[in-house]
């Protein structure tokens, strides 16, 4: 202790002198940092464990208590004074790294590459659904048949005798399988109510979509092959004033409640009374839809059911040109060319 | 059937808005498919006389007409039309008119030659829908005078009617005047001609055999003298013009009258020309021959019925047509008059094996009325009369089997139970009397006796039909009943539609090819030519059903391809149709199946697997696997086949053979699914039982395996799977290497198996002795060798 500077007093002014040189001298590097690494970095480097501030601390041991409270409190101010510089200037730095990196990753998003679009189901798959949907809120299932048929199922059990003029009306097309005249192909989906009817218990509430045949050549309101939907209800007391509500309630359902519907006198050989039912646009015009009537007796004794005891109604209309007119298409014949331009227009 | 409506009310006082009329005409079961309002905007339309036509110079679809239009000067028009012949009477639209749609005539150049009116077309003139040619008028009209006043168009209605098959009774202007009549609440009258006989000479000596009374219930011939053949009265055959049917003379003329009239067919002999003094009615001997009056030879079968005279000879088929032979001309004097009732379905028969339909044809199938036989030869009578045809007292009358006409038991509870109408037995009767049906109550029920007029009409229900419909189906109230059922789609239903939208949310769309081959497709598609055809094709295109839908699919994409679409990813869910495999065992019904295929426009087999293992997995299928194998129609080396878990033939996959898409005009790969979804049907499906997600963390080991190409990688991956057992999460094989490092006809399979447990983190140990598990499994199993 001879050196004449060393007294306590010089020594803890030298310290606090040479804190304040370090903490400026942090500070600035602080500020001249210009990436979150050299932030780090000088982080580090100046208040770190090797630092040359933290190496002060040892040398606050050589002062008096009171030189050592005073100094060590300057030494903490100094260092907590560059570890919020470095934190406000990290946060800076950081904020300015994720708005280059965000402009890096900018999209155009217009000018993606197209993925794969979804598919389109058909118009008349659509078309069916909808109309099934309807009914199975009726309370109705959906039955199904085959469509190459027996000529008993398509027309001898629906009171169709052989050589009954009126299945000139149907233009029908035999296959050749079996004897001659006993297989065909469906041309209506009556024959799925016969198969109902034969193959479970009453009562019934179905409806019976599916493809149906004639022999027609194609254009733009016929094709050989198109849709129908048929409804089937037998129960022990169904009337005529069921089908007529029946039909009016499905109109409301399907096209909309400002829509009506009405029963003209007609002739199906399975029905009787037969009617054709017409729907009423809002706008006042009609369209005919399609037939219906009360299941004739001797439809429901050739499926084995006593008509005495059960009764009911069929009703059915045919899907395409519903379908196509919906969405104006005005040639059936597009319906079937797959062309995939028309296929996702629906 | 077309009627007028000045003509029905020749039989009731219908009165009312033509509209409303045809309103009630169409509720009643006689559906209005035209009406047209007569004589009106027909001022400026004159009857004309076609004095010549020639070419036009510079027009082949126009020719050029002159026409009288009453002042004897010849007046030029153009014209689209070729039926007419000088001479003919033609209705011509002068300059100036309006036409009933508005349009206006003036006088106009036609590529350069001037046209001074119009001849007009029944359309054009509001008279219905014929618009083939000019409607050329009746003979006799005066050239010059009004087109509306010479044809006696009074503001008239005409209807054309759709007359159902149960509605023989509307086959005639009386019966739709009897039912409208019935509606309307007013009376309705046939007519009661009243004709002078003369006595009765050469009918004694016409003899009439009816060799087949099951065919011919009743044959009636009488005689007619003294007829002169000419022209017929305007009113008729204006009547008939505007019926549809062409005047010819003043016999044949009132023959159609009293058909369109009174829905008798008959048909005038010329008793000059009939043979052997008599008719027979017969069955025709198999191969025998007539010339009918179309001029057409006609050959027949034992079920045909023929008229033959005295000689044996045939003039004319039953209730059909005549033949030539006796047919009516100028020189007539003496008319047979055959009026006759003919079985239906006999009629029906022979016009239908012949493709022979008549108006005749179309009543007698129907089923005429027995019984308005003798009023039909005195209205024939007293409309010939003027021309100065006397009918002769007398007639042959001959029986055959009638249909027997029982009293129907009507029960009034049941027809209410049936209606959902509250009607008595006096409401019933009362809806029944204006149509014909007689009614007599029995208790609580109705004894109705049909008319003789009504041959559809026999049963309970048949009149039930007729209270229903002249109580009129909208006065019968709407309930909607209430079903039993919970309203759903069955498991098969919702599974489909399941698949359904799977496809699309694929980017597949539907399509919709016919189910229709032409000879030769199944084979231009790869595949065996065995489909089903059918009988009777409308044409050659459409005339084998299809046993798969690739044929279909690949000519949809070949259509898409035509049209520069490429890339295009289609779907069916459709029906094909296969003989059954043993023809021994084979049902009534081919072999019908629903398939689903799938077409990848721009996509190869591996694409299709993928879209394949989509489709399983939305399917709910276990336990299915693909078996490579070179299959018909598909690329050889590029197919295989799926196969359920007990062997199931469930369908294909791979890509179209590159010969079928090169003949089919397609320049990309396509990929190919094809599935039995009636096998799918009946496989097992996942029950989708929970199971449990491990909480502790997973382990994945990756195995490399180098395999002979001949082994089936499914063979590697289920012997994996085999091993490692239950500690098993997932298997993804996650490359396929080749290449230097691996011998030729090899590969390297690599796969990432990731392990986990339940109820802990898999130790080291556990991990390293699956791994031990697997690779010894594959190792052993397989002509394989791990990776290094």
């Amino acid at each position: 202790m001879t050196d004449a500077s060393s007294t306590p007093a010089t020594a803890a002014d030298d310290l606090v002198a040479e804190i304040g040189r370090l903490e400026d001298d942090a500070r600035a590097r602080v500020a001249a940092a210009t990436t979150v690494g050299e932030v780090r970095a000088v982080e580090t480097d100046t208040i770190g464990k090797r630092s040359a501030l933290n190496a002060l601390r040892k040398r606050l041991g050589s002062l008096d208590a009171d030189g050592r409270r005073t100094v060590g409190k300057v030494l903490h101010g100094a260092t907590e004074a560059v570890a919020a510089a470095v934190a406000e200037r990290r946060a800076v730095l950081e904020a300015a790294e994720r708005t280059e990196q965000l402009l890096a990753e900018r999209l155009d998003l217009t000018e993606v590459l197209p993925g794969r679009p979804a598919g389109h189901l058909h118009l008349v798959t659509q078309a069916i659904q909808d109309l099934e949907d309807v009914f199975v809120g009726m309370g109705f299932t959906v039955a199904e048949g085959p469509e190459v048929e027996t000529d008993w199922h398509n027309f001898g059990a629906l009171n169709f005798p052989p050589d009954h003029p009126a299945r000139d009306e149907y233009d029908t097309l035999y296959v050749n399988y079996r004897e001659r005249g006993s297989t065909l192909l469906r041309t209506h989906t009556s024959p799925v109510q016969v198969r109902v009817m034969t193959g479970t218990p009453p009562p019934y509430y179905a409806v019976m979509p599916g493809r149906v045949f004639r022999s027609d050549t194609a254009d733009a309101t016929h094709m050989p092959v198109f849709h129908q939907i048929e409804g089937l209800v037998v129960d022990r007391d169904i009337t005529f004033a069921d089908l007529a509500g029946t039909i009016d309630a499905f109109t409301k359902a399907y096209f909309g409640g400002d829509f009506t519907s009405r029963l003209r006198a007609s002739y199906f050989p399975f029905t009787e009374p037969s009617a054709e039912f017409d729907i009423q646009r809002p706008d006042g015009t009609w369209l005919e839809l399609g037939g219906c009537g009360m299941v004739h007796p001797n439809v429901l004794t050739n499926c084995g059911l006593d008509p005495d005891e059960w009764q009911g109604f069929a009703f059915g209309f045919g899907i395409d040109r519903l379908a196509a007119a919906r969405h104006g298409v005005d040639d059936l014949r597009d319906l079937f060319t797959n062309d995939i331009r028309f296929l996702t227009q629906f | 059937m077309k009627v007028l409506l000045s003509w029905l009310r020749d039989f009731a006082p219908i009165e009312g808005d033509p509209v409303a009329l045809g309103e009630q005409l169409s509720d009643l079961g006689m559906a209005v498919e035209q009406l047209d309002l007569l004589g009106e905007g027909l001022d400026g339309v004159v009857v004309a006389r076609v004095l010549a036509t020639r070419p036009h110079p510079d027009a082949d679809k126009i020719q050029l007409v002159d026409v009288d239009a009453g002042d004897g000067e010849a007046l030029q028009i153009a014209c689209g039309a070729f039926n007419m012949t000088p001479g003919d009477l033609v209705p011509l639209a002068t300059v100036g008119t309006t036409m009933p749609d508005g349009m206006q005539i003036g006088r106009r150049k036609m590529r350069g030659e001037w046209s001074n009116g119009m001849l007009c077309s029944a359309r054009e003139l509001g008279l219905g829908a014929d618009h083939a040619g000019i409607h050329i008028l009746p003979e006799g009209l005066p050239v010059g005078v009004p087109f509306a006043e010479a044809m006696g168009i009074e503001s008239d209605v005409l209807y054309d009617l759709e007359i159902n098959p149960n509605r023989p009774d509307a086959m005639s202007v009386a019966g739709v005047a009897r039912d409208l009549a019935a509606r309307l609440g007013v009376p309705f009258s046939l007519p009661d001609p009243v004709v002078d006989e003369v006595a009765a000479d050469r009918i004694g000596a016409v003899g009439v055999e009816v060799d087949a009374p099951d065919l011919c219930g009743r044959f009636t011939a009488r005689v007619l003298r003294g007829a002169r053949v000419g022209a017929s009265d305007p009113a008729i055959a204006r009547r008939l013009t505007l019926l549809g049917m062409r005047p010819i003379n003043s016999l044949v003329d009132v023959s159609n009258y009293v058909m369109l009239e009174l829905g008798q067919p008959n048909h005038p002999y010329d008793l000059a020309k009939v043979r052997g003094g008599g008719l027979r009615v017969r069955r025709a001997r198999p191969g025998e021959t007539m010339v009918t009056l179309d001029g057409i030879e006609r050959t027949f079968i034992g079920d045909d019925l023929l008229i033959c005279d005295g000689d044996d000879r045939p003039v004319g088929i039953a209730g059909i047509m005549g033949g030539a032979e006796t047919e009516i001309d100028d020189s007539t004097t003496d008319v047979l008059l055959e009026m006759a009732w003919f079985l239906p379905i006999g009629i029906a028969k022979t016009s239908r094996r012949l493709r022979l339909r008549s108006e005749a044809s179309a009543r007698f199938e129907k089923g005429t009325d027995p019984e308005i036989i003798d009023l039909a030869h005195r209205r024939f009578a007293e409309l010939v009369a003027p021309s100065g045809a006397r009918l002769e007292a007398g007639a042959v009358d001959v029986r055959g089997e009638l249909p027997e006409r029982r009293p129907v038991r009507v029960r009034t509870g049941r027809l209410n139970r049936l209606l959902g109408t509250q009607l008595a037995a006096g409401d019933i009767a009362s809806l029944l009397a204006p149509i014909g049906f007689q009614t007599s109550v029995v208790g609580d029920d109705t004894e109705v006796t049909v008319p003789s007029w009504r041959y559809d009409s026999s049963t309970e229900i048949d009149v039930v039909e007729e209270v229903a419909r002249h109580h009129g189906y909208t006065a019968i109230g709407r309930r909607v009943p209430r079903s039993p059922h919970t309203g759903r789609l069955t498991e098969r239903q919702r599974e489909r539609r399941r698949l359904r939208s799977l496809l699309v949310g694929r980017g597949l769309s539907e399509a919709m090819p016919l189910p229709f081959l032409a000879p030769g497709d199944l084979e231009r598609t790869g595949l065996p030519g065995d489909g089903i055809e059918i009988a009777n094709p409308l044409v050659a295109d459409e005339s084998v059903l299809r046993t798969s839908l690739l044929p279909g699919l690949v000519k949809a994409l070949a259509t898409n391809a035509a049209r520069r679409n490429t890339g295009v990813g289609l779907w069916e869910i459709g029906h094909v149709f296969r003989r059954p495999a043993a023809d021994g065992a084979a049902g009534p019904l081919p072999d019908e199946r629903e398939m689903l295929g799938v077409v990848l426009g721009g996509r190869d087999a591996s694409e299709a697997v993928q879209e394949w293992w989509a489709v399983a997995e939305v399917l709910a299928l276990r336990g299915v696997t693909i078996r490579n194998e070179a299959l018909p129609g598909l690329h050889p080396t590029r197919s295989a086949r799926l196969v359920g878990p007990a062997g199931e033939a469930l369908g294909t996959v791979g890509e179209v053979d590159p010969l079928v898409l090169e003949s089919h005009g397609i320049g990309e790969r396509v990929g190919w699914v094809e599935v039995d979804l009636d096998v799918v049907a009946d496989l097992p499906h996942d029950p989708h039982v929970y199971r449990p997600i491990s909480i502790y963390p997973s382990s994945d080991i990756d195995l490399a395996f180098e395999v002979g190409d001949q082994v089936p990688a499914s063979d590697v991956e289920r012997a994996l799977r085999a091993a490692a057992g239950e500690r098993l999460a997932s298997l993804r094989l996650f490359d396929v290497y080749r290449g230097p490092g691996i011998a030729e006809g090899r590969r390297s399979l690599a796969y990432r198996l990731r392990l986990d447990a339940a109820d802990h983190t898999l130790t080291d140990d556990e991990v390293a002795e699956v791994r031990r598990r697997c690779i010894d499994a594959v190792e052993g199993e397989l002509a394989a060798t791990l990776r290094g």
